[in-house]
């Protein structure tokens, strides 16, 4: 007992020592601009969010030539460690106390819910790449936040209207068991079913499972025809990897990743992925400035190339500065109803806007991973199938049931 | 036939799969059922050194183009060096201490191991692909069980069993059991105790080693790998009785089975059982399951 209680004690002090030193560098004025990256910097969502998140915000801020401009923009960030209370305390601290005004990423969506919440209390701004929950323009919509990336709704209707379409019209998920998982279950749930498919089955693993043979066995049981993955990253990796092993796919059964990112697909490699089916709204070798951007980035940061996350980050932060350049002000309320009056431009995102409920609005792209043989080397994974419209890509304003739309 | 609403064959299934879990339960936690039994050191490193040995199999493979099978039995080697390299340097001092040093020590070790890796190879894994002989599935009737599977269960009975009668059953085994209840002693009659102490410990990061080449072509090859997987093994080494070395081989299959069970019934709960039942047989028997009280 007494060794327990020496060892949480000790680890109590570590941990806050280690929360005290992600503050301490910053003593802030007023004119001064000052963004936290609130991600995951130690588990699942680091290679997809990260680091590689700050890298994109420095790259947007040097970008938009702040220095030329006499403004002075700061950046920060943290570890929320994928829990929503450590999310949420941070998120306070740098309010309160660190003078943040806005907060930008934050995959995982149960931390990106709290954090919603946080920012609309203390009036800042809140800009989401890295969550995927739809919750965030829908019911739990807020004047503070803009969801910029993707969504879980965009994920469903990209994704799972593409696969029931092609006659695979019966369901089986495999959720991580939190915010997101739900969120996503439910929207390609809606999907399957509202393009005449049924679901047949579901099981919900704990965030982070090493070993999904138990559930994958489940999802061989049900019969189903398509194995949906309503989770993510090392979840999602390792589902598929198993899949592969236990004949999952050699016995007629298809897996659909509902969200899997070009990390993931690097991770897998392209012999196991070949042939997957995903959506996302940015891919890396797109358009020459897509192209010149990934060299930049993949210089910074271990050679990884972005993200759909990454490239939401630098759109969102360039957004803000200049809203807050036109705006001539930092206050958050204001400066998220500069950004919505604006329309959006960027190199990475093309022209676009941000909606009412906060919804950032752009085309996504359904697309199919690379044969090995079809693969020029490293990174080179996707292929795009088809672009779905700005238009029809997000949930449409009406059906969120927001209550900013009036 | 079903069993509270589950057909009995996909039971069946569940069962084996529980029992392949378990495999590497017990393998991982007979590591360190020895180096506590035998050096009575908390050895918090354990889940970092699994990770070692999975990584040590990716870059033989990727660098020297060295395959699975030499992997398995080059990994443990050198992921057992540096595991005597530590004790020589490290551990040695610690042992006059109280267990408390130890596992600060080995904790830290394994935070900076792991933060090193995730530094270097990020966190989303890498790939390592299942030895070409072992690829391919038996379909069981019931089940649909993946070669590498069935083999990971035969290898990690074969370990464990023999590392239990090298120490419970030979010679070898009685002498080390003999130094860890009186050195001074075992020392007098010209065994050379400390090198058989550094020995073990190398041999128990060999095991943990072993497990991780093992896991490299199930798992994505992760940084991370090893620090999940080491609270719920300390669980199961705390269940069967700290330094118990059939203790730690029956509860690792064991709880892997119970493991996978959950998994059917109420899947949420799949990463608590294990602490569910910790708890449980701490109230009951402090010792744990297989464990004697000093």
């Amino acid at each position: 007992m007494k060794i327990k209680q020496k060892l949480r004690a000790t680890l109590l002090a570590a941990s806050i020592a280690a929360i005290g030193a992600t503050s301490a560098q910053a003593q802030i004025s007023d004119n001064v601009i000052k963004i936290g990256v609130l991600t995951d910097m130690s588990s699942l969502y680091t290679d997809l969010s990260g680091k590689g998140s700050e890298f994109a915000a420095r790259m947007a801020v040097e970008d938009f030539g702040a220095a030329k401009k006499g403004m002075k923009v700061e950046i920060i960030s943290a570890d929320h460690l994928n829990k929503p209370d450590v999310g949420s305390n941070l998120a306070r601290q740098w309010y309160d106390v660190d003078k943040v005004d806005v907060i930008v990423d934050t995959p995982n969506s149960g931390v990106a819910l709290a954090v919603n919440q946080v920012t609309r209390e203390k009036g800042k701004a809140f800009l989401v790449s890295g969550a995927a929950t739809a919750a965030l323009t829908g019911k739990d919509c807020s004047p503070n936040t803009i969801h910029w990336t993707y969504d879980t709704w965009m994920l469903a209707n990209g994704t799972g209207q593409a696969i029931v379409k092609t006659g695979g019209d019966s369901w089986f998920f495999l959720t991580a068991d939190y915010a997101f998982g739900h969120a996503l279950e439910g929207d390609t749930e809606a999907v399957v079913r509202k393009n005449g498919g049924k679901v047949v089955g579901k099981v919900r693993h704990p965030l982070n499972t090493q070993d999904f043979s138990s559930f994958l066995l489940q999802a061989q049981a049900s019969k189903a025809k398509i194995i949906g993955l309503a989770n993510a990253g090392g979840d999602t990796t390792n589902s598929i990897k198993q899949a592969a092993e236990f004949g999952i796919v050699k016995g007629g059964q298809n897996l659909a990743g509902l969200l899997v990112f070009l990390t993931d697909v690097h991770s897998l490699g392209l012999q196991t992925a070949q042939g997957l089916i995903l959506t996302e709204t940015f891919y890396w070798d797109a358009n020459p400035q897509t192209r010149a951007f990934a060299k930049r980035f993949a210089a910074g940061n271990r050679g990884i190339h972005p993200t759909m996350i990454h490239a939401g980050v630098y759109s969102a932060v360039l957004h803000y500065l200049k809203a807050v350049e036109a705006g001539k002000t930092d206050d958050g309320t204001k400066v998220i109803n500069q950004m919505k009056a604006m329309p959006t431009d960027d190199p990475l995102f093309g022209k676009g806007s941000v909606r009412q409920d906060g919804r950032k609005i752009h085309p996504a792209y359904l697309v199919e991973v690379k044969k090995p043989s079809e693969s020029k080397g490293p990174w080179d994974y996707h292929k795009i199938r088809a672009t779905i419209p700005a238009d029809q890509a997000f949930r449409p304003l009406s059906e969120g049931g927001c209550p900013l739309v009036k | 036939m079903e069993i509270f609403g589950v057909p009995s064959q996909a039971l069946f299934g569940q069962l084996l799969i529980g029992l392949i879990n378990g495999s590497f339960y017990a393998l991982l936690s007979l590591g360190l059922a020895v180096i506590f039994g035998l050096l009575n050191i908390i050895n918090f490193t354990h889940g970092a050194q699994y990770m070692l040995g999975a990584f040590c199999a990716y870059l033989l493979l990727n660098n020297l183009g060295i395959g699975y099978w030499w992997s398995l039995a080059l990994a443990p080697i050198i992921v057992g060096i540096t595991g005597v390299i530590i004790e020589r340097t490290m551990l040695s001092k610690l042992y006059k201490l109280d267990h408390l040093y130890g596992l600060l020590l080995t904790f830290g070790l394994a935070l900076i191991i792991q933060g090193l890796f995730r530094n270097e190879f990020g966190s989303s894994g890498l790939p390592y692909r299942i030895p070409q002989e072992l690829q391919g599935a038996q379909n069981l009737g019931f089940m649909f069980l993946p070669n590498y599977r069935a083999w990971v269960i035969v290898v990690s009975l074969v370990v464990c069993l023999a590392t239990w009668y090298v120490i419970e059953r030979t010679k070898l085994g009685a002498y080390l059991r003999a130094a860890t209840e009186n050195p001074q002693l075992v020392q007098a009659f010209g065994i050379n105790v400390p090198r058989m102490i550094t020995l073990t410990y190398g041999f128990g990061v060999a095991l943990a080693a072993f497990a991780g080449v093992m896991a490299a072509p199930i798992y994505q090859v992760n940084p991370l790998m090893g620090a999940d997987l080491i609270i719920v093994v300390f669980a199961v080494v705390v269940i069967g009785g700290m330094g118990s070395i059939m203790g730690a081989i029956v509860t690792g299959f064991g709880l892997g089975i119970i493991e996978g069970l959950t998994k059917v019934f109420y899947p949420e709960a799949s990463n608590t059982v294990i602490f569910v039942i910790m708890a449980i047989v701490l109230m009951f028997k402090p010792a744990g399951l297989f464990g004697t009280q000093k």
